[in-house]
Formats: C-alpha cells, sequence, structure tokens
C-alpha cells in the first residue's frame, strides 16, 4: 500500500483557451483532511472532478494509492463526491439514496440492510429512510449525501463546499460534526471551501489556490502564522500588506525602512539581503495604536474609519504615503476617534516577510 | 388577507364564474354535444339506404367483432405500436440530445422543427409521394448510388405507411421528450457515475426514470393519432392498408352506416381511454417507486 492515497502530477487543464489548472502537485495521505481553499473560480472545483474522474486533465497524472487512474472512468474509482448542490435522485427516497451504490454491486438484502442502517445512524437519520429528498430541510440533504458517498466505504471522499447552502448555525454544527466524522472513520477527505474560517477549524492541511495554482500548502497555522505570499496572508485573516526596505538582518530580527522609519520584523526563516524591497504581513489584531502630538515619532497615521465587524472593532488608518492600515481590537469602546493622530506599530514576531523571491525557507 | 379575495372571497366570485361561463357552454355545445350524439347514434339502427331509424339496438358493437372489422383493429394497433416503438428509438435520442445543446443550438433546432408545421400536413404527405413513387427520388438516389439495380417501389406498401406515421407524429415525442430532459438536472447522472454506475446503468436508473413522463406522454401523443390517421394509410398505402380510421371513414363516407361508423368511433375512444388510463397509473407508480 502506498503511503499517499492521492497524489497529483503536474494537472495541467484548459476550457476554451483559458487555463484553468496550471500544473498542479500534491500528495495526500491515509487519513489525512485538507482542505482546498480559494475564492470562486481559482479552480478547485475542477480539480476535485478531476480526482473524481468526471472531468480529463490536459496533461499531467492522478494517483489513487500508487495506482495511476488518469484514463480510469469514475464509477472505476474508489472516490466518493459530496456534490455542490447534494445531487440527491429526486425519484428516490432516502433509503433508495443511499443504497444506491450497493445496489450497483449486487449486494445482497441483509448487506444492504445493515450497511444502511449503520451510515443513517452516523448521520443520525434513522428513521427517514422513507422520506422523498423535497421532503427533507438542507442540512437533512446534505446528511443523506454524506451517507450516500460514505456507505460505499471509498478511500477518499471528495467534498465540493458541502455546506455552503446552509446558514450560519447549522453550518458551525455541520464543521465539527463533519471533523468528527473524518477521525473515526479514518478515511481522506478532501473538501473545498471559499470560508478560511472552515479551512482553518477543519483541516490538517491547507492548500490556497488562486487562478489555477497553489499558493500555499500547510497546516493551519503555517498558513495562518507564515503566509508565504501576499495573497494567502490577506485572504486567510485579513491581513496588512506592509513594503519597505531591508536595512539588514540580525538572527530573527530583520530591520526594515518604510519613509524615514525604521520598523522590526521577524525573519520567518528567510535570510532576506540589504537594501532590497521588502513586503510583510501584519494582522490587523496585531496593529498596535497609541495618541501622539508628534508627526515625526515612529510610524504616524491618521483615523479615518471606525466600524464593528465580527465581534471586533476596526479601526481605518491612513498613512502618510495615503496607504491605510487595519487594526482591530475586541469591545467596541475604543479611545481613538475619527481625526486623531495616531502612531502605528507591532511586535516585530507579529510581522512576517511575504512575497520573498529567493530561495529560502519559509515557516519555522 | 387582500389577496385571499380575488381568488375566494365573494367580491369577485360571481363576476368569476360569468366570465367563465361561456367557455363551458362553448365546450359542451361543440366538444360534448357531438360526443354524446355519437355516442346515441351508436345504438341507434341504419336505415334502408341512407339515414338512421330511432331504434335501440347493440349490433353495431356486436358487429365490430366480425373477423373483417376486429382483424382492422388489430392491424391498427399493430401498426400503432410499430410506429410508437419506432418513434421512441428516433425521438427520444433526439429530444434528449436536444436538451444538451446549447441554448443558440437549441433555437435553431427547434425552429427546424417547427417549420413543416408552417405546411399543412397532407401537402407534406404528397411530397412523400414524390419520394416513393416508382423511380421517385428514393429510387433515383439508390439506383444512382448503384445500391440498387431496379426501383424499389415503395410507394402504397406498407413500410411506406409507417415511415408516413412516423414523420407526422415524431416531433410530438421530440418536443415531449425534449421538455422533460431540460428540466434534468445533469449533475444527478455524475453524482450516479460517482456512485459507480456505468454509462448504460446511469440511463436505465437515473436518466430514463426521470424523463419518463415526457417519454411516456410522447407515447400517448403519438400513439393514439396513429391508430387513428387514416388518410396517411390512404395516401401513401392505397388501399391496401385499412386502419381503423380508415374504416369508420368508409362507413360513413361510402357504406353510409352512421350507427356503425359511430360505434366504431366510441370503440376506439374507448381503447384510448383504457390507455390514458393506464399511461396514469406508470407515471404515478414511476414518480413513488423510483429504482425497480
Amino acid at each position: 500500500m502506498s503511503e499517499n492515497i492521492l497524489q497529483l502530477e503536474n494537472i495541467t487543464k484548459s476550457f476554451d483557451d483559458t487555463d484553468v489548472l496550471k500544473g498542479l502537485n500534491l500528495s495526500v495521505k491515509h487519513g489525512e483532511f485538507v482542505t482546498l481553499l480559494g475564492s470562486s473560480g481559482c479552480g478547485k472545483t475542477t480539480t476535485l472532478r478531476i480526482i473524481a474522474g468526471l472531468e480529463m486533465p490536459d496533461s499531467g497524472r492522478v494517483l489513487l494509492e500508487g495506482r495511476d487512474v488518469t484514463n480510469t472512468e469514475p464509477n472505476k474509482r474508489d472516490v466518493n463526491t459530496v456534490f455542490q448542490n447534494y445531487a440527491l435522485f429526486p425519484h428516490m427516497n432516502v433509503a433508495q439514496n443511499v443504497a444506491y451504490s450497493l445496489r450497483l454491486k449486487r449486494k445482497n438484502k441483509q448487506y444492504i440492510e445493515k450497511e444502511l442502517g449503520g451510515v443513517l445512524s452516523l448521520v443520525q437519520l434513522k428513521g427517514y429512510e422513507k422520506r422523498m429528498p423535497s421532503e427533507l430541510s438542507g442540512g437533512q440533504m446534505q446528511r443523506v449525501a454524506i451517507a450516500r458517498a460514505l456507505v460505499n466505504k471509498p478511500c477518499l471522499l471528495l467534498l465540493d463546499e458541502p455546506l455552503g447552502a446552509l446558514d450560519l448555525q447549522l453550518r458551525r454544527q455541520m464543521q465539527m460534526e463533519l471533523k468528527t466524522l473524518q477521525k473515526r472513520l479514518g478515511i481522506a477527505f478532501i473538501y473545498i471551501t471559499h470560508d478560511q474560517e472552515e479551512a482553518l477549524n477543519m483541516s490538517d492541511r491547507i492548500v490556497v489556490m488562486r487562478e489555477g495554482q497553489f499558493e500555499q500548502i500547510g497546516s493551519p497555522s503555517q498558513i495562518y502564522n507564515y503566509p508565504r505570499t501576499s495573497f494567502v496572508a490577506q485572504f486567510v485573516g485579513n491581513a496588512n500588506i506592509i513594503r519597505g526596505t531591508v536595512l539588514g538582518q540580525k538572527d530573527k530580527m530583520v530591520s526594515v525602512r518604510i519613509g524615514n522609519t525604521i520598523v522590526l520584523t521577524q525573519s520567518a526563516g528567510y535570510h532576506l539581503k540589504p537594501d532590497r524591497d521588502a513586503v510583510f504581513a501584519v494582522r490587523s489584531e496585531h496593529i498596535k495604536l497609541a495618541h501622539c502630538t508628534d508627526e515625526v515619532n515612529g510610524l504616524c497615521a491618521r483615523v479615518t474609519e471606525k466600524s464593528i465587524a465580527g465581534g471586533m472593532l476596526r479601526i481605518v488608518v491612513k498613512l502618510k504615503d495615503e496607504r491605510e492600515l487595519t487594526a482591530a481590537r475586541f469591545g467596541i469602546d475604543v479611545e481613538f476617534d475619527v481625526g486623531d493622530l495616531v502612531s502605528v506599530s507591532w511586535d516585530a514576531v507579529h510581522a512576517v516577510p511575504v512575497d520573498v523571491e529567493e530561495v529560502g525557507h519559509g515557516g519555522e | 388577507m387582500a389577496g385571499n379575495n380575488s381568488i375566494k372571497g365573494k367580491p369577485y366570485g360571481h363576476s368569476l364564474w360569468l366570465m367563465i361561463l361561456p367557455l363551458y357552454l362553448f365546450t359542451l355545445a361543440l366538444v360534448a354535444g357531438p360526443l354524446l350524439y355519437m355516442v346515441i347514434l351508436s345504438f341507434q339502427t341504419r336505415a334502408e339506404g341512407w339515414g338512421i331509424v330511432n331504434q335501440f339496438t347493440v349490433a353495431n358493437y356486436i358487429n365490430i367483432f366480425e373477423p373483417v372489422y376486429l382483424s382492422t383493429f388489430v392491424e391498427s394497433f399493430r401498426l400503432a405500436i410499430l410506429c410508437t416503438v419506432l418513434i421512441i428509438l428516433f425521438g427520444y435520442p433526439f429530444g434528449y440530445l436536444m436538451a444538451t445543446l446549447s441554448p443558440v443550438w437549441k433555437k435553431r433546432v427547434m425552429m427546424l422543427l417547427m417549420i413543416p408545421f408552417w405546411t399543412s400536413s397532407l401537402i407534406r404527405l404528397y411530397g412523400w409521394i414524390i419520394v416513393f413513387r416508382a423511380n421517385g427520388t428514393l429510387d433515383q438516389v439508390l439506383m444512382g448510388l448503384g445500391i440498387r439495380d431496379t426501383p424499389l417501389k415503395l410507394l402504397y406498401t406498407y413500410p411506406a405507411v409507417v415511415v408516413g406515421m412516423v414523420y407526422a407524429l415524431i416531433q410530438f415525442m421530440i418536443l415531449s421528450v425534449y421538455s422533460s430532459a431540460e428540466k434534468l438536472d445533469f449533475s444527478l447522472l455524475e453524482a450516479a457515475r460517482d456512485l459507480g454506475a456505468s454509462p448504460v446503468q446511469v440511463f436505465f436508473s437515473i436518466t430514463l426514470k426521470l424523463t419518463m413522463p415526457g417519454l411516456l406522454s410522447g407515447v400517448i401523443l403519438t400513439f393514439i393519432p396513429s391508430m387513428g390517421l387514416f388518410f396517411i394509410a390512404d395516401i401513401l398505402g392505397g388501399n391496401k392498408v385499412v386502419l381503423v380510421g380508415s374504416l369508420i371513414q368508409d362507413q360513413l363516407m361510402k357504406a353510409h352506416n352512421w350507427p356503425f361508423a359511430a360505434a366504431l368511433s366510441v370503440a376506439l375512444m374507448l381503447l384510448t381511454t383504457v390507455l390514458i388510463f393506464l399511461y396514469k397509473r406508470i407515471t404515478h407508480t414511476t414518480e413513488l417507486e423510483g429504482m425497480g
């Protein structure tokens, strides 16, 4: 048995002369929960369809348990999909939907009864066997779709934004349930979402996708704490992107000049050369603001906007060079008013270099 | 609620009935009336030579079971089944594939289907005479291509009638399958493939089941008329192929046996009703039972 359940090798795909996927490489281990995170149109669904066999790559190979399945029909792959719109068969009841693949395999009645009962209690739908899909709520349809895909005991389950159509509360609950289910079954999941919170909550590894390429692959904490690029930093957690010039590096500290101010950032494992442009990311919750009267001291900015979002107070400040930064803090009481002059700072460990072109090693 | 008044409430109650009334009267006078008269007529006795005598009899119905007439029924039934099978074989894939076309091509194909309707079906049938007659278009093409040495002389044969019937009725199958296939969610077919179904299994367990209402209404729309389209058999079959439709026409126009013609019509109608009843039962069960 191969160590990797799935391997993608240099997958490319184009539709009508538009390159949708531009050379994807990925390995997924047994029992791993991998999330493809990206905005709509970045090619994540196409990637999933290629793994399922519903789409053919233009070039590259798909390996399942070390076996090349690039040209294998979808019905002959040991992979099942939970579709975005659930795709439940409207002319079959819950039991018939779930048992569909078992009937195709001509399993005997006792076996089907047993598996059906097991998988339905797994998704907490016991007693719903005779319901038609039209009689189910969104969350229930979701569970049927998952049960239908799991009853086959696939080695890999693909989920295409499975919680996209559910309301926020149900989505949170289903996130937890799915994660628990995945751990219990030990089946590898490839999960598509555009919701960074969902990705950070559930995944063993996150693959950030952008315009048909994998921008960064890493654990949630790697992705969150050490974004490799400004895109990742902004997409996962809305970080501020700050530009300056490298002055020098000592151990893990880098000094960067912004205008006529010198700030410190961490190195994130890179070796940054002096006099080069530097781009680094600072999350809004790590931006510190203080009243200041002297425009010369530190990074000075003016408060331009205050608003509440996601239980946090967002304070937008404008630097002298017109660039905007966002700071966030808990609570809605804050000592700053729009128009106030403030000094901006952060702890060096919270400023992470991104978009570093040198061959270096990001992360720890 | 204001909205309810317009439907159930009193203010519009009477005027609504007044508006619908002419429609009911019209239907009663022009559809139910003649139908009822036909049923009455079928129980009356034929007069010597011309017209009818007002005398109750069931002889007309017993007459249907005369081998000559019964065989006409059987023959019509056979032809209708053959035509319907052919129409399914050609019409179903056509209608289904049409639903998978891009919107632009859908419009174009729909146009091509509709254009023949602008001409009377009788005139279109005469077109087939030109194609089928000895040394007609078909024979010239076949002989020109060297496929045959002698003319096929298809006109006034059974196959010519079948082709005419299929041609005249296939649009109904295509359009009703199309309308049903257009509503089909194609991701269901992918889901079935993903769950391990081969293309053939997907077709029988999902595609066919979900387009069954369209297929069955197509069958009703083609089978029933093909029992009665006497002019096609007349024009393309000469008098070699006699169908119930032709029989009724002959009894009415040539033999002047109106009561018998009426009895034949009622019998045909009953047969049709039974078929529609069966159709309802079948569609109902497919909706409930799912895969068998």
